[in-house]
């Protein structure tokens, strides 16, 4: 009898740990968040003061004002998306198809760039970018630059540090899903009549599509609410909404429209991610 | 003039074939011709060359040295997707991501074929899976993806099938069901299949032609009848069921027969059997050849006398005898259970004996244990 017992507990006990983790660290403070999003501040109370008035208005209002930095953010975080697939799809598959001994040396040198601080390494492409670094005086050099014109302070520098700073999120459920492929799969391709480009789009893209689908959203979704690359590597026509809600909390101290902003930009994630699965078709997801 | 080697059509020739890998040489200046029609088997042990032989004529390798003919188009370097030549895999490797319909379909649509939905259905009916077209591979049992992985091979009409080791992963007793149905099929659609497997009760069940490999040449090539009655090496002898060999000496003629001395017992066997290069050989019969008597009674053909039973094994429709020889040899007796005569028991002296035509002569300086003993585990290359 004990014994069932204890088999019925166990489970439940193995999971305390982490319901407990997620309760006290993610559960509580999104109520929190919640609550704070729909206050107003007290009249006559000091900055940072807030009263609930269930103001459902800050929304509209939180949003109406930032469109600009929504939509900023949804365009670079696509972009980058874009970019880092189409660098880590041929890195991807060359690691998993064409490296032979070097496969396991080339996995290091993928992940090796977390050895660093993220915002280590974006201060880095500032240096990398900048008026000394050597891509600028190179690039005008050879005459594809205008002599006055700058990568730092745009977008292009933002878009390119957000396609570097997430690439090994891209890279490894790429690799992830090509290496599982059956070699034999794609012999039997060429065996009945696909030739090498016809076997990439039937055989080796689909059944990869898994790593394609891991890899975005792992992209995607950190890089729509990023602030770091914006800050760094941009300028105040490059803000995205990470950028709003960090300055609203710290600088501004308007605790109700910044939370405003976090549950719309997670509510947009989540509606844009749900289509974005749906449309891919788990179904076609071995 | 170049001629599509798509359309290529006939026997197939390998010539003077070899593949090495570094210092590695798989296939060893290997010569075959396959006739069209025929179920052809490459049979061998693990590593004997067989596999890379196949994917040479699928053309997933590129010989060394040598050339492959298909009828008179040298298909030696063309690309797999250009040549009329499809493969069943090993573990079938079908598409998971598609349906059975899709993965049938998948070679007509690249050749732009137009009634694909009528051969797919047709090609379904003929392996009796119609049922399954739009289930995916994953929901199928082994024999049923076995199955499919042949109808998506023989859908396309290619002039050569290949199959490797198609019925490896499948157990004995569908394995024994699909050897009957392969072999109905090659009839039923009349295509040439090359077939290579490590087992020889397979090769022997399907095939009309066997070419045994071992080391990467051919050993020995014929009829399964012919290999098994009158094998030319001692590989072969133990490769291909089980041998008593027998070391002797060429002790003169008789007519169309030699006369071997066996340890000073003489007996006789017919000079077209014997392989033996000069006056020393080995003398071999098959287990089921031999007949035991009591001592003393009256036998026809070779005899050996002063056996001991050394041990007996019931196993139903035969007893299987160890008799221990004069000379220190244990030999094997396969005894049907069928003339009433209540077996032998452990100890008694016995003769045995067999007819003459039975005998087949090894060369003296072969190495009897070859082929034999082949570990379970290096089957499943």
């Amino acid at each position: 009898m004990r014994a069932t017992l204890g088999k019925v507990k166990t489970p439940y006990l193995l999971l305390f740990p982490g319901f407990a983790f997620l309760f006290i660290f993610f559960i509580l403070p999104i109520i929190n968040l919640a609550q704070t999003s729909t206050q107003t501040p007290i009249a006559g109370g000091d900055t940072g003061q807030n009263e609930q008035t269930f103001a459902f208005s800050n929304y509209i209002n939180a949003f109406i004002e930032n469109r600009e930095q929504f939509g900023r953010s949804f365009i670079y975080a696509t972009l980058a998306t874009i970019f880092a697939l189409a660098i880590a799809y041929p890195l991807a598959y060359a690691i998993a198809f064409k490296s032979g001994k070097f496969k396991n040396i080339l996995l290091v040198l993928v992940v090796a760039p977390f050895f660093t601080s993220f915002l280590l390494r974006t201060i880095a492409w500032k240096q990398i970018l900048g008026e000394e670094g050597f891509v600028v005086p190179t690039l005008r050099n050879l005459n594809l630059m205008g002599q006055s014109t700058t990568i730092t302070s745009t977008s292009i520098a933002v878009v390119a540090g957000m396609t570097y700073n997430f690439l090994p999120f891209m890279t490894l459920p790429l690799y992830a899903s090509l290496e599982r492929i059956d070699p034999r799969t794609i012999e039997a391709s060429g065996d009945l009549y696909a030739n090498a480009i016809t076997t990439f789009r039937r055989v080796t893209l689909p059944l990869s599509l898994p790593g394609v689908v891991a890899g975005t959203l792992l992209t995607f979704i950190p890089a729509a609410g990023d602030y770091v690359n914006a800050a760094i590597l941009g300028s105040p026509n490059t803000k995205m909404i990470g950028n709003v809600i960090e300055s609203r909390y710290f600088k501004i101290v308007d605790y109700p429209t910044a939370a405003a902003l976090s549950f719309t930009l997670m509510a947009a994630i989540l509606i844009l991610v749900t289509l974005y699965i749906r449309k891919a078709g788990t179904e076609e997801l071995v | 003039m170049s001629v599509d080697p798509i359309t290529a059509r006939g026997d197939l020739r390998l010539t003077r074939i070899t593949k090495s890998y570094g210092e590695f040489t798989a296939v060893d200046d290997l010569t075959l011709t396959i006739p069209k029609g025929s179920f052809f088997a490459l049979l061998g042990p693990s590593g004997c060359g067989k596999t890379t032989t196949l994917r040479m004529v699928a053309g997933l390798e590129e010989p060394t040295v040598g050339s492959i003919h298909l009828g008179e188009t040298d298909i030696t370097t063309t690309r797999p997707y250009q040549r009329p030549i499809n493969t069943v895999f090993q573990n079938y490797a079908l598409f998971p991501h598609l349906t059975i319909f899709e993965n049938i379909a998948f070679g007509l649509r690249r050749r732009g074929v137009k009634d694909v939905k009528e051969r797919v259905d047709k090609v379904l009916t003929l392996v009796e899976l119609p049922h399954l077209a739009q289930r995916k591979p994953t929901q199928l049992s082994g024999g049923q993806q076995q199955r499919i992985a042949l109808a998506r091979a023989i859908v396309n009409r290619p002039a050569l099938l290949l199959l490797d080791e198609p019925l490896g992963a499948l157990d004995l007793k569908l394995r024994r069901q699909m050897q009957i149905e392969l072999k109905w099929i090659q009839r039923e659609v009349g295509l040439t299949f090359v077939h290579v497997t490590h087992d020889q009760e397979e090769a022997m069940t399907m095939a009309d032609t066997i070419a045994v490999m071992n080391e990467g040449k051919i050993e020995q090539m014929g009829t399964p009848a012919d290999l098994y009655d009158d094998p030319e090496t001692a590989f072969v002898a133990n490769f291909l069921g089980q041998s008593n060999l027998i070391k002797g000496k060429i002790d003169g003629n008789d007519g169309d027969n030699v006369v071997i001395d066996l340890f000073g017992q003489k007996i006789s066997m017919p000079k077209s059997r014997s392989h033996a290069v000069d006056n020393s050989l080995y003398a071999g019969i098959r287990p089921e050849k031999f007949r035991i008597t009591r001592t003393g009674s009256q036998v026809r053909g070779n005899t050996l006398s002063g056996g001991h039973i050394e041990d007996v094994s019931y196993i139903g429709v035969s007893t299987q005898y160890v008799v221990a020889m004069p000379w220190g040899q244990e030999l094997m007796v396969f005894e049907q259970n069928d003339d009433g005569v209540p077996p032998f028991n452990k100890g008694e002296e016995v003769v045995i004996s067999w007819e003459p035509n039975f005998t087949f002569g090894l060369r003296g300086d072969e190495d009897i244990e070859a082929g034999m003993e082949v570990n379970p585990e290096q089957l499943d290359e």
